[in-house]
């Protein structure tokens, strides 16, 4: 676990840079995390399609969304495809940093 | 006498059964009528796809006819669904008949989609390229494994959900299994590819079965998100432009709700899942229709255990419901499977919504080993079937096995 200063806030982090508490997350944090992540900036509406998108389903289902359900939500206007040219590493891995939410997990 | 209030459910696999045997005994059929819908009569064990292209069962051994699967007072109908009129509580089946509810439970489980991923139908397809999901294919995989004795073997799940999250790194084990018992296995790699971080996600379960996988030599390709299988080059292609080579793929395929849930309004999610309260089975779309199984959303593994569980929920809800009382039923997301590890061994976890799989016993001090390796799991595995058919569908109780998560037997971790 880390602490790293997110716009002037103190944030813990686990050792692969997720967030220990959703709740600590705000808005102003995003751009510090994306450029420390590799996002390629500058930021655009897209990319806060996915990440209020991702949040929504963390919040609603206990859950981030998998890449799939992304691509085919209607609150996101990208597909698949272009979900990896905004988040290049893949979306449930630095969408979900930037979003402040724990990755997917499996039953076991 | 007022008429009896009308129960259709569609889907007359593992939920659809066991609640509409369940509330049949329950209700008297001058008090509720019993609809079910499905659109064949093959009532396939679906554990069993499994074992069948190792040769460990045959098709005929797990499929029964679902008719006969249903207690007497409960119409079958024989009909594909078309779409559900949400606000007129109309069902409308394929050959245009229609039939009217009080009551709607969609147990109508999720459905193969192969031909969401490019190239996944291509000339490759039951040739090198196969699944076990369904009864073909794990028929023509036997062949398939039958003939294989070098090269690289890829299983690969394209992404979550997906029946059984277990079942393709049970796959993977008794590969390795199968090829060392043809003697084969030297001369084959063993790939798992998945779209998540790990072969096991949650830490507990992480630490105990780890090595596993490196004790049977199974190479793990984690955070690989399936865009694409390269029919030429036998490549799976990733969305990030990442390639796994095979020369035999065993593939997931993506997974949604059956076809008619898009067709219905506002009765899916993008996926064709109904959104669904994860304690009382009541669906969000209206109060009037409940879901069970894998036609659900909730937040748990679409398994028959979960759906076992959830049943038991369910009945007394929908019971509530229809005396018009307050649903006090509550599942907690309950959830057990033995997983096979080849050898004649397996492995039994025991979870729910809250705690992650943990080592102990089940149901007890004096039960089954949990997160652990034994034959007596193995053999708990083989007699399940016998139980699915003569207890879990017909809905008979079996004492200290509920729907909660028993926590007596289990260790206590700190998270």
């Amino acid at each position: 676990m880390t602490i790293a200063r997110l716009a002037g806030v103190d944030v813990q982090l686990n050792d692969e840079g997720f967030f220990v508490d959703p709740d600590q997350w705000t808005p102003e944090m995003v751009p510090q995390l994306a450029e420390e992540w590799g996002v390629p900036g500058p930021l655009t509406d897209q990319h806060w399609e996915v990440l209020n998108f991702m949040r929504k389903e963390y919040f609603e289902k206990g859950t981030g969304p998998t890449v799939r359900k992304l691509g085919k939500s209607a609150d996101v206007s990208v597909g698949v495809k272009e979900l990896y040219q905004l988040f290049p590493d893949g979306p449930a891995k630095l969408a979900a940093r930037c979003a402040g939410i724990p990755k997917p997990k499996g039953c076991i | 006498m007022s008429d009896p209030k009308r129960l259709v459910i569609l889907g007359a696999g593992t939920g659809g059964t066991l609640a509409a045997n369940r509330l049949r005994k329950q209700f008297p059929p001058w008090e509720l009528a019993i609809d079910i819908v499905d659109e064949d009569d093959d009532h396939v064990y679906q554990p069993g796809l499994l074992f069948v292209p190792f040769g460990l069962a045959a098709p005929d051994e797990i499929v029964r006819s679902r008719g006969a699967q249903l207690h007497d007072g409960i119409t079958f109908h024989l009909n594909r669904v078309a779409r559900v009129d949400v606000d007129a509580n109309r069902v409308e089946l394929g050959d245009g008949a229609t039939l009217e509810y009080d009551v709607l439970l969609v147990a109508t489980g999720a459905v193969l989609q192969p031909d969401e991923t490019d190239g996944l139908l291509g000339d490759a397809w039951m040739d090198s390229v196969f699944t076990f999901y369904d009864m073909d294919g794990a028929t023509a995989l036997h062949d398939a494994l039958e003939n294989f004795t070098e090269g690289r073997l890829v299983v690969n799940v394209v992404d979550m959900p997906i029946k059984c999250p277990v079942a393709p790194l049970e796959f993977a084990f008794l590969a390795d299994w199968y090829f060392t018992e043809r003697g084969v296995r030297d001369a084959i790699t063993i790939t798992y590819v998945t779209p998540l971080d790990g072969a096991f996600t949650k830490p507990v379960a992480s630490n105990a079965l780890g090595s596993l996988l490196e004790d049977k030599h199974i190479e793990v390709v984690t955070e690989f998100n399936t865009g694409e299988i390269d029919n030429e080059n036998k490549a799976l292609v990733g969305y990030d432009g990442t390639e796994v080579p095979f020369d035999l793929a065993v593939i997931v395929p993506l997974h949604g709700g059956a076809p008619y849930v898009a067709e219905s309004g506002d009765l899916g999610d993008e996926l064709g899942f109904v959104p669904t309260d994860n304690a009382t089975m009541q669906s969000m779309v209206r109060p009037n229709i409940f879901v069970l199984g894998d036609a659900a959303d909730v937040p748990t593994s679409k398994a028959g255990s979960v759906t076992h569980f959830e049943g038991e929920v369910l009945v007394d809800n929908i019971a509530s419901f229809l005396d018009g009382k307050p649903l006090e039923a509550s599942y907690d997301g309950h959830a057990n499977c033995f997983i096979e590890t080849g050898f004649s061994k397996a492995l039994l976890i025991d979870f729910n919504y809250e705690t992650e799989p943990l080592p102990g016993h089940y149901p007890s001090r004096f039960g089954l080993p949990l997160l652990k390796e034994s034959r007596i799991n193995h053999l708990g595995k083989l007699m399940f079937q016998s139980f699915y058919w003569h207890g879990l569908l017909p809905g008979r109780d079996i004492p200290g096995i509920g729907a909660d998560m028993p926590e007596r037997g289990k260790a206590t971790v700190d998270n």
